[in-house]
């Protein structure tokens, strides 16, 4: 059997917990969560990276060996979205990028629309654009054909830990896209993680949960090992669920008595 | 309609009454409450809920954490002028005031920029008092394109402007307008603002609505805390906030709690406000605007302020000068607009912060037009 590995951009990936930034009591926690989750790709907001001399530059704490994915955050635009990712590239931050438009600060819903058209201009730009959406289908299959290299629909709002609010509606962009699917955003706890990789989605990515828990380190170990398993879970073919309790064999275990 | 009309709904409502009524056991239904609703609000500002500060205090951490992570955002004011026309009784730039009247010219602004961005900060925000002839938009539009080469982020913290001057402020690299109310109640606010344009109340309570229509990012309300019955005030300030969130999804909508400190010799504030009171109103904001930034500046003691991280607060000035200039020349500081307690400059500040296991934050935006 092959390995079970995760291609995007051209990268391999054998680990499917992306992690996020944001939130750290203290930007030394980073590295030692990357270690213990084992996580390979990393999303930073771009407005938070201090490109001049002398600053406090998070990005010396994380490892060359991680992937960089820097993340429009801020962006109200497709125009926005698109100078904030020549930016970061022309910084030296590669050519990952993940369209992040968000035009209200209550829910912090993406705005497909803006992030379509930001996606159509950087995927003929050469980036590997990873697009944070709400999960819809008709839109997911339009930034495939733009040319994006993975759709990240949300499980729920950002930061909000509620989980895979939107699982039904995730359940369709798995079953019928061909780029990877990672569910960001919403994912509160390991076994919602675990839940996301069960259903079939290729990765998740996961910031608040695990840099506002008491111990990042111990969290992100603790993702880790949740994709982990409902990844394994997943290519182990899970048993339907059924309401009622089913005896083994109700109709033919008297052939045994 | 705008947040006028909320102030007149809440005319003939008696305050003293609510409070009166209100029982420990509505404090503890409204602390079980995930959203709040006004009055839940005003329930957690009464005297009631003074006995309830640790729960509160508990729900306060887990919201600003799970919001904002453990991070603290920096900034520091930067007063380039200090002419005035208002007569504000409690202002030390208060035109009846002889004081040295300045206003930096546009290279000494260069020379302040770099001497703040030499201690790390990347967020400023740009003070004036009110004096159009002195200090009119064209002044304050070539500052704000000499000083966005330095910072990541610009704020204003100036008189109320027409929509179309903040519009031509954002052009020009403004990002944020913080402009506080000072005083909600209309018969102080007419008493503490003897003279000038700051007289016409109206127009001040509309700005911040106005600076959310002009696309301001962020804006940034407050009362000063002790000018009107504090309760109260602290009230319309959270219900101001949540108006403006409620109407303007596109920006950040963020609260701060000035209150007056007793270095502040020469105006006697008529209700001013204890630790425990302070640090009860910052409780309730949170609670009821779990996702609004809090503001808490260097007026407050350092011991102090090092707590109210724990309580909600995610903003601090550091560094601070309060006077016109005062940092590439630090021997020519001037007579400040407030006093300040929290004398630490940014490295202490920053190093008090991450003792207390939260990050200072330095950069948060980019000015990428």
């Amino acid at each position: 059997m092959s390995k079970d590995v995760l291609t995007i951009g051209g990268k391999v990936f054998t680990n499917r917990l992306f992690t996020g930034t944001g939130k750290f009591a203290d930007n030394r926690l980073i590295a030692g969560m990357l270690a213990s989750s084992g996580s390979q790709m990393i999303t930073v907001a771009l407005r938070r990276v201090d490109l001049s001399a002398g600053g406090d530059n998070i990005l010396e704490y994380i490892p060359k060996s991680v992937t960089l994915l820097p993340n429009t955050s801020g962006a109200r635009t497709a125009a926005e979205a698109v100078r904030i990712a020549r930016i970061a590239r022309e910084a030296g931050c590669g050519n990952f990028i993940k369209i992040e438009v968000i035009t209200d600060t209550k829910y912090l819903m993406p705005d497909n629309y803006e992030t379509l058209h930001a996606t159509e201009t950087l995927a003929k730009e050469g980036f590997v654009v990873l697009p944070y959406v709400l999960p819809d289908l008709p839109l997911a299959k339009r930034l495939e054909n733009a040319g994006a290299a993975a759709v990240m629909p949300l499980g729920a709002p950002i930061g909000s830990n509620r989980g895979l609010e939107t699982a039904s509606l995730i359940a369709l962009l798995v079953e019928n896209c061909q780029v990877p699917v990672v569910v960001d955003a919403g994912i509160g706890r390991p076994s919602q993680a675990a839940a996301a990789m069960e259903m079939g989605a290729d990765a998740v990515l996961v910031n608040t949960a695990i840099a506002t828990a008491q111990d990042p380190v111990s969290m992100g170990r603790a993702f880790g090992m949740a994709v982990e398993a409902g990844r394994m879970a997943y290519l182990a073919r899970l048993a339907e669920m059924s309401a009622l309790a089913r005896a083994s064999s109700p109709l033919t275990g008297f052939l045994n008595e | 309609m705008s947040f006028f009309s909320v102030i007149e709904d809440y005319q003939a409502f008696d305050f003293d009454a609510y409070f009166q009524q209100v029982s420990r056991s509505e404090v503890a239904r409204v602390l079980a409450r995930e959203k709040l609703e006004a009055l839940d609000f005003l329930t957690l500002l009464s005297p009631a809920a003074t006995e309830f500060l640790e729960p509160m205090a508990g729900k306060a951490q887990q919201l600003t954490v799970q919001y904002f992570g453990r991070t603290i955002q920096l900034f520091i004011p930067l007063y380039i002028a200090n002419h005035c026309a208002n007569q504000c009784a409690y202002c030390g730039f208060n035109r009846a005031n002889a004081i040295e009247r300045r206003k930096l010219t546009l290279e000494e602004i260069e020379a302040e920029a770099r001497a703040i961005a030499a201690t790390g900060m990347r967020h400023l925000l740009v003070l004036t008092g009110e004096a159009r002839e002195v200090t009119p938009m064209a002044y304050i539009e070539a500052a704000i394109r000499r000083l966005k080469q330095c910072f990541a982020s610009i704020s204003i913290e100036m008189f109320p402007m027409q929509e179309a001057e903040y519009r031509r402020l954002k052009t020009a690299g403004v990002d944020g307008l913080t402009l506080y109310q000072e005083v909600y109640d209309r018969q102080i606010y007419r008493k503490v603002h003897l003279a000038g344009p700051k007289t016409d109340y109206r127009f001040r309570l509309e700005a911040p609505e106005r600076g959310a229509r002009a696309g301001f990012r962020a804006v940034n309300i407050g009362a000063l805390v002790g000018l009107g019955e504090k309760r109260r005030e602290v009230f319309f300030t959270g219900l101001h906030a949540r108006y403006l969130d409620d109407r303007y999804l596109a920006t950040e909508i963020g609260v701060s709690l000035p209150r007056f400190n007793p270095a502040e010799g020469d105006f006697q504030p008529r209700y001013p406000a204890s630790d425990r009171e302070f640090v009860q109103f910052l409780l309730a904001l949170r609670l009821f605007l779990p996702r609004a930034g809090i503001t808490v500046s260097t007026r407050e003691r350092a011991a102090f302020r090092d707590r109210l991280m724990h309580l909600g607060a995610t903003r601090f000035s550091a560094g601070s000068c309060t006077g016109v200039g005062g940092y590439a020349r630090p021997d020519r500081r001037q007579t400040p607009q407030f006093e300040i307690s929290d004398t630490r400059d940014v490295a202490q500040v920053a190093e008090a912060i991450a003792a207390q296991g939260y990050r200072p934050v330095y950069k948060d935006w980019d000015l990428i037009a």
